[in-house]
């Protein structure tokens, strides 16, 4: 009989396991335990409207304390796991507490990759991961204020977005040839490198940091061309790293990731796992994925939440992911690892266009920008694995759900 | 503060005050109304907060605009009186506005 789940982390998969647990039936004793001291809130905004101050903190909960009064939900917030023991099926918190599960469900997210050059700690040099890293950067938005920002991925051009309409003068320096150069193909890079560079920040490519400079903060960054770039702010967006100490301390399998099958089972029969934390089995596409997404976060622990009460429900999705720069939306679905061939649809200087990438006649992934159709329309044809035909989905006035 | 009349897709009645300038979706998400699901929190990038405005209302909320059109043209089961309830603002003439929650938010 499962009479206790205890969620560890309170990030999009913990709330919404919690959510998905209530709603079908389970009503035991349910804690989620959280080391950040807020109500579980939406992240995406933190680099973009909540950043801005246009969006007050409050809107940015899932659900307010009522919801989980009516749920039942133990919430034990701004408190830390610090040791799993799995034999005996327990968890201690940092204040000593120890607390017993029937079953448990990891929800411990991705941190952070930090930076290690010298100079990487020195006061100035920011983060931008969870609510408590917005204010000290907002103190920092002055008009004219220098910001760097070191990466040019997906946090650090929304963030440099954000702080160039805040009034500052804005720097991105990337280490890569161009821009997003993982996530999204060469035209997308150069439309949002030429976006930046229109609202006037300056973006530079192929250039690799080597130290922060300062007396008591941070006053400028290095790069090995022996460029110097003043700062009052350093933002740093280098990529994030699956939180795993927990599992990996009490024995649980990790390989980038919190080993789970698509049950979100762990390699402990009592303890399941979902979202950014996770390495999963991507069924659509045949391979093991960590995924640093909302959606995955999401549906994960709806999954987990179902087979935490004993249904067996396969995690079987197409991943999917937004961004949000001045009023650019980028919208990706699919994985385009292992493509034979792109097809660009529309023109970029219409400021709506997307590329399509083919596997034969398979379409794997879509990237999207201000484009809703044929990312809406991709959604569907790659879960469908629909062959398309390439002659015709050249023509950007097909629809691409007609392109078959 | 204006009343808001949700109709769930278990055919629940819920009546919920709205606080103006937020949006119809973080009404229904704030009060766990079932079936708006609401993924993106708002980003227009996912189509699972698709609502049906009672039609009678439908001249009072504006046009959508081509990203939302975008989106809805794909979502489970369009309809003239679709939305996105994302991109609907709470103002004072919308009291006693109703809308009802699809089925299902996605047919993939």
């Amino acid at each position: 009989m499962i009479s206790t789940i205890l969620i560890i982390g309170g990030g999009q998969a913990g709330a919404q396991a919690i959510d998905t647990l209530r709603r079908e039936g389970f009503g035991g004793r349910l804690v989620l335990i959280g080391d950040e001291p807020e109500l579980p809130y939406q992240r995406p905004p933190l680099s973009k409207k909540y950043l801005a101050g246009e969006m007050a903190a409050e809107r940015l909960l899932f659900r307010h304390q009522s919801f989980y009064d009516e749920h039942r939900v133990e919430l034990k917030l701004g408190q830390r796991a610090v040791r799993l023991d799995a034999a005996a099926r327990q968890v201690e918190l940092a204040d000593g507490e120890t607390m017993t599960y029937d079953r448990l469900l990891l929800c411990l997210g991705a941190t952070s990759r930090r930076l290690t050059c010298p100079g990487a700690s020195l006061a100035g040099v920011h983060y931008l991961r969870g609510l408590a890293d917005v204010a000290p950067i907002q103190r920092g938005f002055k008009p004219q204020a220098r910001v760097v920002v070191i990466g040019g991925g997906y946090i650090g051009l929304e963030t440099a977005a954000t702080c160039r309409k805040m009034g500052c003068e804005v720097t991105v320096l990337e280490m890569a040839d161009r821009v997003m150069n993982r996530v999204v193909a060469p035209c997308v890079s150069q439309y949002f490198a030429q976006e930046h560079r229109a609202n006037g920040v300056s973006v530079i490519c192929d250039m690799r940091v080597v130290r922060i400079e300062g007396e008591a903060r941070a006053e400028r960054v290095v790069c090995a061309d022996g460029s110097s770039h003043a700062a009052d702010l350093v933002i740093v967006g280098v990529g994030a790293v699956a939180m795993t100490e927990l599992a990996g301390e009490a024995g649980l399998a990790c390989d980038d990731g919190i080993v789970v099958d698509e049950y979100c089972r762990t390699s402990d029969a009592a303890i399941y796992a979902a979202g950014d934390c996770t390495n999963h089995p991507s069924l659509r596409f045949g391979r093991r994925v960590r995924l640093e997404s909302v959606d995955n976060a999401f549906e994960q622990a709806k999954t987990a939440a179902l087979n935490l009460q004993g249904r067996q429900v396969a995690h079987d999705r197409v991943p999917w992911f937004w961004s949000d720069q001045y009023d650019n939306k980028l919208l990706i679905v699919g994985l385009a690892q292992g493509h034979d061939r792109q097809v660009v649809r529309g023109d970029p200087a219409s400021r709506s266009f997307s590329v399509c990438y083919l596997k034969g006649k398979e379409l794997l992934a879509v990237e999207a920008v201000n484009h809703s159709k044929d990312y809406m329309a991709a959604r569907k044809l790659i879960a469908e694995r629909a062959l398309l035909n390439p002659e015709k989905l050249e023509q950007s006035d097909v629809a691409l759900k007609e392109a078959i | 503060m204006p009343t808001i009349v949700f109709i769930e897709p278990g055919g629940g009645r819920r009546a919920i005050n709205a606080p103006l300038g937020l949006t119809l979706m973080e009404v229904a998400r704030q009060h766990g109304v079932q079936g708006v699901v609401a993924q993106c929190g708002g980003a227009c990038a996912c189509s699972t907060c698709h609502v049906y405005i009672n039609p009678s209302w439908i001249a009072k909320l504006g046009p959508r605009e081509e990203m939302e059109e975008g989106m809805l043209e794909n979502a489970w089961e369009p309809r003239d009186n679709s939305r996105l309830s994302c991109q609907i603002q709470i103002t004072a003439d919308l009291d006693g506005l109703e809308v009802t929650v699809p089925q299902r938010q996605r047919d993939e």
